[in-house]
């Protein structure tokens, strides 16, 4: 039961610090920029979703490459269409906040980098993350000759049982072994 | 019994003979390899022989069950919160949980209570600090333009505005406080400065009489002479050597050694544990372009950024970074190809290019030298040519290792185009040159004043140091410390105002080749970052004789942070060569490390070596100001002087270090070991995951032909539920995959 009457209710606030990584400042902050998010004939709806072009106008989302994909991820909607309702707007901002543990983060980490949903990271999904990083335009994008090779080695880095493909075990193994992956996977509003 | 969930067993509860289990790929390996210690027992003893199996068949699948029930076990003893979950399956675990705490009757729950409580109070404490933390929404502004490399810079800039505040704090509450409060207690102080008539405790004032004209104060105040010199600023003011209470006696002069003892131990620690995970990774990671390709793409895009154009910025960046390094592969297999003349031609090349830069080194050494010299000189013949003059060749010292400072950087990028290098290294080897170069010069600076205060010219030195041009050399040296920081303070400000505006303005403003060809400053974090390691390196020698120091370096930091926050946004773009995080923090902290051990190099000499002032200070009444340890550890009762006596002895250093050797020796060879551990278990996943695939192959065959109809054909594998994320399927598999029993479904343990 999400909440978007127009204050938290105490009981609410400690059950959602309880349950995700945030403050009780950060759950208050949410609430507001989530209710200026809803539309004004929605707003004492109880949990209410907002699709996901408004999701996307926050600006701690509008630039990121992998706003859609969040989105997805995190949306639990029946229709899969990435609406985000006050609970899963409190889940996404668990995930990616300061305290939130390794484990947390690289499990939602590689589900958005899964473009494809099948539960494995193959090349196509790598070549997907990587024109995303680079900026998706033919100008940007890397020659396929330099997109292989760069590939090649992300398997040769990640892919122990040498399958192809990086699973969540093997993908938490490497996260775990890099030192930026805390500091970048972070959102804070 | 258990159910099996992949073999079938018979009545008699024996499994034939399966001929699956020696066609599995890794035990053809074992065979090949005739390796039995850590796979065989697990999975087959192959001494046993074929009988063997039927046991550890058994067993696995016990360890199945076992599995599934510590993986339930493991979900329950977590917090609810480190469970990958939607909100929704959250709260009926919750509730799950609560049902069960119900059965644990009351004490149990009061316990449970109780340790939510407590939690969720110290939460709150942690978060109450953290919003007290200085800049945080300064620094929160930072982050979301330009990403973790810029913000490491400023984060480092905070530790060290704090630093440098606790190591005021230590120096005030144990050497000023107890002089200032000497009035209003009823303490009585013994002081140094006996006119005992000797020729070394002569001590002119240096307070200006008469009629003092006004630049005069000024150039007082920027060199710290005048009547700036016999302030709680320099050293040479604290003459109290004890203060008598009714209980105790406080010895100043011991309080003043071991306070400089523990600033720069304060600092070590402090550096150590900052940096400790910082080290872990970086030394860790021996093999250093192992990892890099992942690191680079799973965690290359910063979250944090909200701004479209740093978005944009970082995207090109992440592709300038790929592209080099990419590159760097392939010239690394270019490289490899070299002949044996190219080779020959290249170290000759660096070589020689080595030998102009030390000459470049030493030539810039030497003229710091020359300037000291002659700025020492003027001051002692006072000569007075004119206000602006005077202040020059006060400054001297400064201008000339500002200078090179800031010429050998751009000489050096030029010369390492030479000399060939992957590019990761060129950087590094440019840096650490820069390192050398500003880190040495200071030493310069100071040796040069050393061979002033202890050459009395042909014969030995009277009281131990040249007494006629420095009747209290500490002091001398303050002031130069505390010349340093104002000059570099106002250079920082300088640059800042005076040439990065002026180039913003010409570039924004007049379209022209030149603008074109200047281009934008661009925000360079390693000369950022030496910059203030340089400042801090001379608080850390300057604080002995200058113990206002630390507060003078704060309240510069202070101003830094805005002065180059305000730059940062209005003046620059920042680099097109991406920093990392984590690396920035090994080499900030790397360098801060360098800085402080170059700091105690002086102030170790100083203290042990050359003899103290006799004319000021607290230490007139010691040869040198280290005796004063040893004296008072003499008048220490019995058992501490024994046991500081112990401690001081040779047995102990001796045995000291041998113990810390061994304990090394250990760790290095756990590493190792463990090292080996991991390669082992490497190979045994790729064995298990080529095994697992066999049997996948044989399972489809088995089901094609038990099947009467075709299998329903699927596009996907699996279903539209849960996707097993820990077993990689590979996705050619043409026929329907069905197992006997479905997919866990718990797919989030590690």
């Amino acid at each position: 039961m999400g909440a978007t009457a127009s204050q938290l209710d105490k009981g609410m606030l400690s059950e959602y610090q309880e349950l995700t990584y945030l403050t009780k400042q950060e759950i208050l902050l949410a609430h507001k920029r989530f209710s200026e998010l809803v539309p004004k004939e929605e707003i004492d709806r109880i949990n209410c979703r907002i699709p996901m072009n408004l999701v996307l106008t926050l600006p701690e989302l509008k630039s990121n490459p992998f706003n859609e994909r969040i989105c997805k991820v995190f949306s639990t909607s029946d229709s899969h269409d990435g609406s985000l309702n006050f609970d899963d707007f409190l889940d996404l901002l668990s995930a990616f906040s300061d305290s939130a543990t390794l484990e947390i983060k690289s499990h939602y980490a590689f589900r958005i980098f899964d473009f494809d949903d099948d539960g494995t990271l193959g090349r196509h999904d790598l070549e997907k993350l990587v024109n995303c990083l680079t900026g998706g335009t033919d100008d940007t994008n890397l020659t396929p000759e330099e997109m292989r090779q760069l590939i090649d080695n992300i398997l040769e880095e990640s892919d122990i049982d040498k399958d192809g493909t990086v699973n969540l075990s093997e993908f938490q193994h490497v996260i775990s072994r890099s030192p930026d992956f805390v500091s970048s996977f972070k959102i804070v509003l | 019994m258990e159910v099996d969930p992949v073999f079938t067993i018979d009545g008699s509860e024996r499994i034939t003979i399966i001929p699956l289990l020696d066609q599995l790929p890794s035990y053809q390996s074992l065979l090949y390899r005739r390796k039995s210690s850590t796979i065989g027992n697990k999975r087959r003893g192959s001494s046993r022989g074929r009988f063997g199996s039927l046991s550890s068949i058994k067993s696995t699948a016990s360890t199945i069950n076992r599995h599934d029930d510590k993986e339930q076990g493991l979900s329950e003893g977590r917090p609810i919160r480190e469970l990958a979950m939607s909100m929704k399956d959250k709260r009926t675990e919750r509730e799950k949980r609560s049902v069960k705490a119900q059965d644990l009757g009351n004490w149990g729950q009061w316990r449970q209570n109780t340790r939510r409580c407590l939690k969720r109070w110290k939460e709150d404490s942690e978060d109450r600090l953290n919003s007290m933390k200085l800049w945080r929404r300064d620094i929160h502004q930072i982050e979301a333009r330009f990403g973790t490399g810029i913000l490491s810079y400023f984060s480092f800039l905070r530790f060290l505005v704090v630093l440098n505040l606790i190591i005021f704090l230590l120096m005030f509450c144990f050497i000023m406080l107890p002089i200032i409060i000497i009035p209003y207690t009823s303490g009585n102080a013994t002081y140094t400065h006996q006119d005992s008539g000797s020729v070394c405790s002569v001590y002119p004032s240096s307070t200006r009489r008469g009629l003092v004209i006004f630049h005069e104060h000024i150039t007082d105040l920027l060199s710290g002479g005048g009547f700036l010199e016999q302030t709680y600023l320099f050293y040479g003011f604290y003459k109290v050597d004890k203060i008598h209470y009714p209980s105790c006696t406080y010895n100043l002069a011991l309080a003043y050694l071991l306070a400089t003892i523990s600033y720069l131990l304060v600092s070590l620690i402090w550096i150590v544990k900052r940096s400790a995970t910082g080290f872990k990774q970086n030394l860790v990671k021996d093999e250093d372009s192992f990892q890099c390709f992942c690191n680079k793409i799973f965690a290359g895009w910063d979250f944090c950024i909200t701004n479209e154009k740093a978005a944009e910025l970082k995207r090109s960046s992440l592709l300038y970074e790929l592209r080099t390094d990419l590159e760097e592969e392939r010239m690394k297999q270019e490289k490899a190809k070299r002949t044996r003349k190219d080779k020959c031609q290249i170290y000759a090349i660096r070589f020689i290019l080595n030998l102009f830069v030390i000459a470049v080194l030493a030539a810039c050494f030497y003229s710091i030298y020359l300037a000291t010299t002659f700025s020492q000189e003027q001051q002692r013949n006072h000569v007075k040519v004119n206000f602006i003059v005077d202040l020059i060749y006060e400054y001297l010292p400064s201008i000339v290792i500002t200078m090179a400072n800031f010429i050998t950087p751009l000489l050096f990028s030029v010369i390492i185009n030479y000399e060939d290098y992957s590019p990761a290294f060129e950087i590094r080897f440019t840096l650490i040159r820069c390192v050398f170069m500003r880190l040495t010069s200071i030493g310069v600076l100071l040796f040069s004043l050393w061979s002033q205060i202890t050459n009395c010219g042909e014969e030995e030195c009277f009281c131990g140091y040249n007494t006629a041009l420095y009747s209290c050399w500490e002091t001398r040296v303050g002031q130069e410390m505390y010349k340093l920081t104002i000059f570099d303070f106002i250079i920082i400000a300088a640059v800042t105002i005076l040439v990065e505006f002026p180039r913003k303005l010409i570039v924004t403003y007049w379209k022209s080749g030149f603008s074109k060809w200047w281009g934008e400053q661009e925000f360079g974090i390693p000369q950022n970052v030496l910059e203030i390691v340089y400042g801090q390196t001379i608080c850390w020698i300057g604080t002995f004789y200058c113990p206002l120091l630390p507060a003078i370096c704060t309240i510069k930091y202070f101003f830094v942070f805005y002065i180059k926050k305000l730059s940062l946004i209005k003046n620059c773009r920042p680099s097109t060569r991406p920093f990392r995080a984590s690396s920035s923090n090994f080499f900030f902290l790397g360098v801060l490390l360098i800085g402080l051990a170059l700091a105690c190099v002086p102030v170790t000499v100083s203290v042990a070596q050359i003899n103290c002032s006799q004319a000021c200070g607290p230490f007139v009444n010691y040869n040198t100001s280290w005796e004063a340890l040893p004296k008072a550890a003499l008048e220490l009762s019995d058992g501490p002087r024994t046991f500081l006596h112990a401690l001081s002895s040779e047995a102990f250093a001796v045995s000291f270090f041998v113990v810390s050797c061994l304990a090394m020796f250990y760790v290095i060879a756990l590493a190792g070991a463990h090292k080996k551990v991991i390669n082992q278990l490497k190979q045994q996943l790729d064995m298990e995951g080529q095994d697992k695939r066999y049997l996948i192959v044989m399972l489809c065959q088995a089901q094609g032909l038990s099947r009467a109809q075709p299998p329903a054909s699927r596009s996907k594998p699996r279903s539209g539920g849960s996707p097993s994320y820990h077993t990689s399927f590979n996705c050619d598999f043409p026929q329907g995959l069905l197992l006997v029993h479905p997919t866990p479904n718990s797919s989030t343990h590690v």
